[in-house]
């Protein structure tokens, strides 16, 4: 009580949500929806305009806010064709996942451009009753004379806003969250750099050429094909271009003196992708850095007065096979806006006030998702998989569709042998890496 | 320009909309960066923001910067690069990201 006596100025805000991407908007929704006060504050002019991804937003998380929202969603093509490929440089192996299902009702996944997908996030906010503020940097946390968070400055004159919480969906970089203590200042080990070409292709060739009907999208996810930097390549279509790019581990890259747009080029080279790419023109080059150290990098989640949610928090999901985060940030900000909402009701807006946070996430996708593949990060960069098991696997496979008449067929163990040898892979490593790899992904 | 480029540095950066802040984001401390080896920064950077000089010290550029963080991420000595975001409504401008 006295506190607040002392206080010159009252919060004006329930919230203040600072970002206006993914995560923050669907924490703003879900406060609005809840009746409270909300502002976003977006650095850019508007949401979504320093926000790059890497191929696809799952829309499923979205159900049970936004009914029908496959009927308005800014999409620019619905992913039926889902490829996965493995890269040496002059070999590829590829699980190529098509279904038809996915292009109707309920619909999988989605590409689109964040520009046009984050504002149109952010509308539904708005619609709600959130305000939204852009072109404003968030430039500090404010608090009380305890020390309690409870509110932002922000780089307009006179620009501080006092709310109740504070949630930090700022992104990769979160400044908030390392002023609050919560992130490390630089944390290279757990960063990798995605670099992203958008590539102008009449949407007649890109069907043609991808084997898809007029709203059909494929997207690639490949590991290797980065000159030797630890990561992989993607490549994906919208509309009438298709973006195609490098993610790769920022301290390989780092160690590699290779740079980005090198990385690009060399996987734009590989046979397996070159011939999709003939003819296209550099629309918009981009990037970004991603957290993808998972589960076992996320910070604390909940402080006194402030929550954190999407890339702020970790909460992209890199699991080789699975590469999501969009939603993994639509998940997490939904929570964190319904639990601050909760927190504000009940006037406990303490860290303890705001641990229903928490715990519904790891009621939901976001935590469980994360926990069940906390290993998979460290497995899918690690130099084995990297450097060895993507040759093994492309000799493998090679081996067995390579017809050497006269001599009869090897059989499958001869070939494993041969090529483990070859690449000086021993059968214990892969038994344990198996296993590891089994135990990852059950 | 790397080997496999098939598109001038400049023409890359061209298609790319930036507004120009007055401020510049970043501040590098040569002194810093003179004793480093690496220097790292300088074909990490996917702007190409970081060129070494003659005299072992860094000149950067500002104006058409991804606000990644790459940078500062990979520097590894502390203090040398200072990194903030432009003002708001400045800076790196993403229509297809």
């Amino acid at each position: 009580m006295t506190d607040e006596q002392q206080a010159p100025d009252p919060p004006v805000f329930d919230a203040v949500v600072v970002g206006a991407g993914p995560a923050g908007a669907s924490a703003a929704l879900a406060l609005a929806r809840a009746g409270r006060s909300v502002v976003m504050v977006e650095r850019g002019p508007f949401p979504g305009a320093k926000n790059v991804y890497g191929g696809v937003v799952y829309g499923r998380v979205l159900d049970e806010v936004i009914p029908h929202w496959w009927e308005q969603v800014p999409v620019q093509r619905w992913v039926v064709r889902r490829s996965t490929m493995i890269l040496t440089d002059t070999q590829a192996v590829t699980l190529d996942v098509r279904s038809q299902a996915w292009g109707a009702q309920p619909y999988n996944g989605m590409t689109v451009f964040r520009a046009d997908f984050d504002s149109w996030l952010a509308q539904h906010a708005i619609d709600a009753g959130a305000r939204l503020l852009t072109s404003t940097v968030a430039t500090g946390l404010l608090r009380d004379g305890s020390g309690r968070i409870c509110g932002v400055r922000t780089d307009r004159p006179g620009g501080d806003l006092r709310a109740r919480v504070v949630i930090a969906c700022d992104g990769v970089n979160s400044f908030l969250a390392k002023e609050a203590g919560l992130l490390p200042r630089a944390d290279a080990t757990h960063m990798t750099l995605g670099a992203k070409e958008v590539l102008a292709l009449p949407a007649g060739v890109i069907e043609e050429r991808f084997g898809l009907g007029p709203h059909e999208g494929l997207d690639i996810e490949a590991v290797g094909g980065t000159a030797g930097v630890p990561g992989g390549g993607f490549l994906y279509t919208n509309r009438d271009s298709v973006s195609v790019g490098v993610v790769v581990s920022l301290n390989g890259l780092a160690a590699s003196g290779r740079r980005p747009e090198d990385l690009i080029a060399s996987f734009k080279a590989h046979p397996g992708i070159a011939s999709y790419l003939k003819g296209a023109e550099v629309k918009e080059y981009s990037a970004h850095l991603i957290p993808e150290g998972g589960y076992s990098t996320m910070p604390e989640l909940a402080t006194d007065g402030l929550l954190v949610a999407g890339d702020a928090a970790a909460m992209t999901l890199a699991a080789g096979i699975w590469l999501e985060g969009v939603n993994f940030a639509i998940g997490a900000g939904l929570e964190a806006g319904r639990a601050a909402a909760t927190a504000i009701g009940t006037g406990d807006v303490s860290a303890a006030g705001l641990s229903g946070y928490r715990r519904a996430l790891e009621a939901s996708f976001v935590l469980r998702d994360h926990k069940r593949l906390r290993l998979a990060p460290d497995l899918v960069l690690s130099d084995r998989m990297q450097q060895q098991y993507t040759k093994v696997l492309c000799d493998i496979a090679e081996d067995l569709f390579t017809v050497t008449n006269p001599q009869p067929k090897p059989g499958l163990v001869r070939i494993m042998r041969r090529v483990l040898r070859r690449h000086r892979v021993r059968w214990r490593d892969l038994a344990r890496d198996g296993l590891d790899t089994a135990r990852t992904f059950r | 320009m790397g080997r496999w480029a098939d598109i001038s540095f400049e023409a890359r950066m061209a298609t790319v909309e930036f507004r120009v802040s007055e401020r510049a984001h970043i501040v590098v401390d040569s002194d810093v960066c003179r004793s480093c080896t690496t220097k790292v920064c300088v074909h990490a950077c996917p702007a190409d923001l970081f060129a070494p000089t003659a005299d072992g010290g860094i000149l950067f550029n500002y104006e058409q910067c991804f606000e990644c963080g790459t940078c500062y991420m990979v520097c590894n000595s502390e203090g040398a690069i200072s990194w903030t975001y432009p003002d708001g409504g400045h800076g790196v401008v993403f229509r297809h990201g």
